[in-house]
């Protein structure tokens, strides 16, 4: 293939008529290091980033506020009773869990699957499913109010009691995959880190920061051998990263499927779950990449590509999630059960329908629009849509947690759930801690991988090869 | 005053071609206490340097096996021995309820030991390494490719690698000080 000399960092996939590179022309090695780099280590702190920062911050406060109160009060403070005994703090974790899902299959499915496009937003997206789980591990923490009571369930360690946690029970399971999840996503990350930190400790004005990012660096020095065994590294946790990510809202999808309750109690729960969740995962990947390649300048490295193929991860996952809540009408019909009857027909028109209508709309309905072509390519409209679809995997985790929960099968027990502030004022903490976390990281690390950067370069290859390509 | 002991000679270069048939060429003179330095991964280096095998894949599939073994082993001496609980009936080893923990102690196991491995076996963290003490070497993790010989190779003379390096494409061939 013929390229001109301006024309020389088109990756060397062909690309179909109009249809945007992964990186824009232009680039070199030195010009990549620099452009990444300049974000954290040369790029003054601006005033936009201290507002969102603050911003970010203060809802963290409320976060500690309210947690606080939790800790002095009990979960009195919250709007959950009998017969809703799991409210917010079950659907956020849900929701949070969930959102974390798109970083690892960035990171790990699409690696295996030689999707190079992946290089410049698997980083910041592997962050957001370290801070999204965060979140969510905030709520299994504190949703008994009394942590310091609740650890010998959930771990099992040797205690004065004599007393071992319950392993038939999914709750257990929760805790292992939760866990597991969180720490290979941090290895994960800190792993693809080493390199780029290596780059910023050699790059580095500041002797603090060279001091730090040579802690962290460990002495990475590029060696052939050591990138052999980090190349075989990666790759295995890549290859592990990818059945856990699938187990790990499978098995919270077990939380509801494995009881008995109506609206639980199915097998299309751990598909639809993980679909469910990598359609809210892209969509925070868009609400994310989306200000940061404005923001930063970086449509060079995050192009329409990114974003139409994000969007069409959207489209089809979100298709994928339609069709479980088909199903669940389905089956609900099908099983010709009274109660599994009841329960659709409560969700649908029951006191909470607006919710269930509400789910169907933000979830269903409007990111039909994905299927145009120039709202794809649209960062602002994309953003919209990203946010609608957010609401809406919200809405879908409060149906099935609050709707089903509020009429069981006993009249006599049936009952309503109305969050209270505390409620809202934990959720939207964990926003803030997401946030504050997700702007610090942008000014202290890399937030686009550097060196997997580096490979998407013609100049990056050895000269045969690409002659062979040819 | 006398002189710090030599680590070995250096070769910088800009493009990885050079690197790679520097380092095929070097190898194919004997020299084999040879390493090279570049800023991302290549395939060929490692061939090049005459580093064919990692040992990654079977420290992970040993860690992967022993995880497994510990979770079940876990929550059958917990489940069956030292706190029996009859629930709804149930055999005490009920193993397939066991299955998802086994799973997920697999991939926790194997995952830690392919990061421990890897730095283990790359022999990190390193606080001091003599290839830093040559200036240029800051640019090995930005654009620029380096070739290293090392005095402790057996065929290993200053003058002579000197010339020998010097006939490469380099932009630059330095000696390097413990």
């Amino acid at each position: 293939m013929q390229q001109g000399p301006e024309e020389k960092t088109i990756t060397e996939e062909r690309l179909l008529p109009g249809q945007p590179a992964t990186l824009a022309p232009g680039h070199t090695l030195g010009s990549i290091t620099d452009k990444i780099s300049w974000v954290v280590l040369r790029r003054p702190i601006t005033l936009g980033w201290v507002s969102g920062f603050a911003i970010a911050f203060g809802l963290l406060m409320l976060l500690q506020l309210a947690i606080g109160y939790l800790l002095f009060r009990g979960v009195g403070i919250w709007g959950i009773n009998i017969p809703v005994g799991w409210g917010f703090a079950i659907i956020n974790f849900v929701w949070w869990i969930g959102i974390g899902h798109a970083g690892t299959l960035i990171s790990a499915i699409l690696l295996l699957l030689k999707q190079n496009w992946r290089n410049s937003i698997n980083r910041f997206a592997e962050a957001m499913t370290l801070f999204a789980v965060a979140c969510a591990g905030m709520f299994p923490l504190i949703h008994t109010g009394r942590p310091w009571l609740a650890v010998y369930w959930l771990f099992p360690y040797p205690n004065t009691m004599g007393v071992w946690p319950q392993f038939r029970s999914p709750l257990i399971w929760d805790v292992f995959a939760v866990s597991t999840y969180g720490t290979i996503s941090l290895l994960f990350w800190f792993v693809g880190l080493i390199p780029d930190l290596a780059t910023f400790r050699d790059t580095a004005k500041n002797p603090v920061a060279r001091f730090v990012y040579g802690l962290l660096a460990m002495g990475w020095r590029g060696s052939a051998r050591h990138w052999k065994r980090y190349e075989s590294a990666y790759l295995l946790l890549a290859g592990l990263a990818t059945p856990l990510v699938l187990s790990v809202h499978t098995v919270v999808s077990f939380d509801f499927a494995v009881s008995i309750l109506p609206g639980w109690h199915t097998t299309i729960f751990p598909p639809y779950f993980v679909a469910g969740a990598i359609y809210s995962g892209f969509a925070m990947v868009l609400v994310l990449a989306i200000p940061i390649r404005q923001f930063y300048g970086m449509k060079d490295m995050i192009t329409e590509r990114h974003l139409d193929n994000a969007a069409k991860v959207m489209l089809a996952t979100g298709l994928i999630v339609a069709y479980g809540y088909a199903m669940e009408v389905f089956f609900a019909w099908y099983s010709a059960n009274g109660f599994e009857r009841f329960m659709m027909h409560n969700r649908m028109f029951g006191p909470y329908g607006w919710a269930y209508w509400m789910l169907i709309a933000t979830n269903i309905v409007i990111p039909q629009v994905l299927w145009i072509r120039s709202v794809r390519l649209a960062p602002f409209k994309l953003f919209l849509v990203s946010i609608v679809v957010l609401v809406g995997m919200w809405m879908e985790r409060f149906v099935i947690v609050a709707v089903s929960l509020h009429r069981d099968f006993l009249p006599s027990s049936w009952g309503m759930y109305v969050p209270t502030r505390w409620d809202w004022m934990t959720f939207v903490g964990t926003l803030g801690l997401f946030f504050t976390a997700m702007f610090l990281f942008i000014r202290i690390m890399p937030m686009i991988s550097i060196f997997e950067m580096r490979t998407l370069l013609p100049e990056s290859k050895i000269e045969e090869e690409v002659a062979a390509h040819d | 005053m006398t002189e710090a002991p030599v680590y070995g000679i250096m070769a910088e270069f800009d493009n990885p071609t050079d690197l790679l048939h520097a380092t095929e060429a070097t190898y194919a003179a004997g020299y084999r206490k040879i390493d090279a330095y570049s800023p991302y991964p290549i395939e060929e280096l490692s061939d090049a340097v005459g580093f064919h095998k990692t040992r990654i894949p079977l420290i992970v599939l040993c860690g992967a096996i022993l995880g497994g073994l510990s979770g079940f082993a876990l929550q059958y001496w917990i489940s069956a021995i030292s706190y029996p609980l009859n629930i709804g009936g149930r055999p005490y080893n009920s193993w397939p309820a066991f299955i998802i923990v086994t799973f997920e102690m697999t991939i926790l196991f194997g995952g830690i030991s392919a990061v421990v491995g890897m730095l283990g076996l790359n022999g990190l963290p390193q606080p001091y390494h003599p290839v830093f003490n040559n200036p240029r070497f800051t640019s090995a993790s930005r654009d620029r490719f380096f070739l290293c010989i090392e005095a402790s190779d057996p065929k290993f003379e200053i003058d002579r690698v000197q010339q020998f390096m010097q006939g490469f494409n380099a932009l630059d061939v330095t000696e390097v000080t413990h």
